[in-house]
């Protein structure tokens, strides 16, 4: 369970989060909408400490996160796939998914199987350098590389960023089932609203850094008026 | 093919390659830090050289040739990562010129250092093995049993780096760092460390290099200059060979060796650098990023 307490995040002189408190509990996926410079990703760069807030709390469980080293962060079991999805071009797809299981107290093999069965076209292209994947198969090897390390949390950045909405479905899908075969939380960051909310359980609605809804994300889908702020149709 | 001339050209090739290797392995110490931390490390000839001094200094207690060698080694890994976290660290990510300016003072301060403690006089380092060439039809071979040592360590170093980056853990770890430092720290690598690893690394190929040479290579003696020449050779192999690369960087580290001694040789000693420099400004013209490098964009 990740709980965030009143962050506030400033570059300079400009608050991209305002006193932002929500829980993302522990087997459930929280969407955070929002729409361009809402802070939705300066949220998840803080939360995996690439970013020190300038006050508030990020609890993992009873650990307070704040002023910890990204690496170690990780190595509490945070998978963090960022926005862009982040693979080595330069490595081939099993450098970058043996990269992934490094940290983790796991066996790579088991774990390579176990993703290769997951996204079967990433056992197919295993000695390919992941410059050379699809948009989608990038994303798929990204969001392998930080599962095959077994997280008990996921942070995702924008994973449809690009995508078709085939992609985009299927990518949501296996999302969904890997939430609900484990006791992994998601917090899922998301410009596809319709897509997260359905399958999310609770959703963060952020508008220029300050949460103007927090609830279920059934409850946000049906608020008509919170439409305009994840749609940016709102200044 | 007359035998002098064939035995000249063999004996040409034979001494290049014995000079190539040693500018290939400041090329691929040059490599090694550019890689990781995106900086040119001016200072690559005298840290080692210091290194060097501190570890044959031992001699004076009469200590033998291969416990000064592992004092030399040790004296280098230490001495590159003090230099990366004490000197190094914050200058990434500052304008290019900074870390220039730094590392080039760095290099005036250790020679300095190294004179006022040692002196600038040659101090001759004892050789594992005899320096005399072998003779071929009667003519001398520009090889000899140390220059085979030379020859051999080298490829023994190059080798274990090639195997350290392409095999190991800590060598996906290290290059993961260089190429994508923020996603190897989500995923949970100590990328300071390994940048200060990287230091370290570089240092000792070239704390190595320095014994080979002052030990019964090019000058037969440790100085506080010794490395200047090779390095600025090593250097000009590193630009040809292309710094993202490391087996560019010892292709034309090797390559330039054979050519240095053939223009040595056959035109004359003043035209080897002139030489080593138009090869360079031709290399840079057909492809700017260096001969061997596929790939052009890295993190700073």
């Amino acid at each position: 369970m990740i709980t965030i307490d009143n962050l506030t995040v400033s570059f300079g002189a400009v608050q991209a989060l305002r006193s932002v408190s929500f829980v993302a509990e522990t087997g459930k996926i929280t969407a955070v909408l929002g729409a361009n410079g809402a802070g939705k990703t300066t949220l998840l760069r803080t939360i995996s400490g690439l970013k020190d807030p300038k006050s508030g709390t990020i609890r993992m469980d009873e650990r307070n996160l704040v002023s910890m080293k990204t690496e170690d962060i990780a190595r509490l079991g945070i998978g963090h796939v960022p926005e862009g999805r982040g693979v080595i071009g330069e490595f081939t797809v099993e450098e970058n998914l043996r990269l992934g299981a490094m940290m983790a107290k796991v066996n790579l093999r088991e774990g390579l199987d176990d993703q290769y069965a997951q996204f079967p076209v990433l056992g197919e292209r295993r000695k390919q350098h992941a410059a050379k994947l699809s948009g989608g198969e990038r994303q798929m090897l990204a969001m392998a590389r930080a599962l095959i390390a077994k997280p008990s949390v996921l942070l995702l950045d924008e994973p449809s960023l690009g995508l078709a909405p085939l992609v985009t479905s299927q990518l949501m899908h296996t999302i969904q089932a890997l939430c609900e075969t484990s006791d992994l939380t998601v917090i899922l960051v998301e410009q596809n609203a319709t897509s997260a909310l359905r399958i999310a359980h609770h959703a963060v609605v952020l508008h220029v850094g300050k949460a103007v809804a927090n609830d279920t994300a059934a409850n946000v889908a049906a608020n008509e008026n919170l439409r305009q702020y994840y749609l940016g149709l709102v200044e | 093919m007359d035998p002098f001339l064939t035995s000249r050209i063999v004996s040409d090739i034979l001494g290049g390659l014995t000079n190539g290797v040693t500018y290939g392995m400041v090329a691929l110490s040059l490599v090694l830090i550019w890689r990781s931390t995106g900086i040119l490390n001016f200072a690559q000839g005298a840290m080692p050289m210091f290194a060097t001094y501190v570890g044959f200094g031992l001699l004076s207690y009469h200590w033998g040739y291969w416990p000064c060698v592992v004092v030399c080694v040790v004296a280098g890994l230490l001495l590159g990562g003090l230099t990366e976290r004490l000197l190094v660290r914050g200058l990434y990510g500052k304008p290019e010129i900074n870390p220039i300016v730094v590392m080039v003072g760095f290099l005036i301060v250790l020679e300095a250092i190294a004179a006022s403690i040692w002196s600038s006089t040659p101090r001759s380092l004892p050789s594992p093995f005899s320096s005399v060439d072998w003779h071929l039809a009667g003519k001398p071979l520009s090889l000899s049993p140390f220059t085979v040592y030379e020859i051999s360590t080298a490829l023994v170093v190059m080798i274990a780096v090639a195997a350290l980056f392409r095999f190991t853990k800590l060598g996906l770890q290290l290059r993961a760092s260089a190429l994508a430092p923020e996603v190897s720290r989500l995923l949970g690598v100590r990328v300071g460390r390994l940048l200060t690893l990287g230091w370290m690394l570089a240092t000792v190929v070239g704390v190595i290099t320095t014994i080979l040479v002052a030990g019964g290579g090019f000058f037969s003696g440790l100085t506080p200059q010794v490395m200047d020449g090779i390095f600025a050779y090593g250097f000009i192999a590193a630009a040809i060979g292309g710094l993202e690369s490391p087996v560019g960087a010892i292709v034309a580290g090797v390559v330039l060796g054979i050519v240095n001694q053939f223009v040595d040789d056959f035109v004359n000693q003043n035209a080897v650098i002139i030489i080593a420099l138009v090869l360079l400004i031709v290399a840079l013209m057909i492809r700017p990023s260096g001969v061997f490098t596929k790939i052009a964009h890295r993190r700073v």
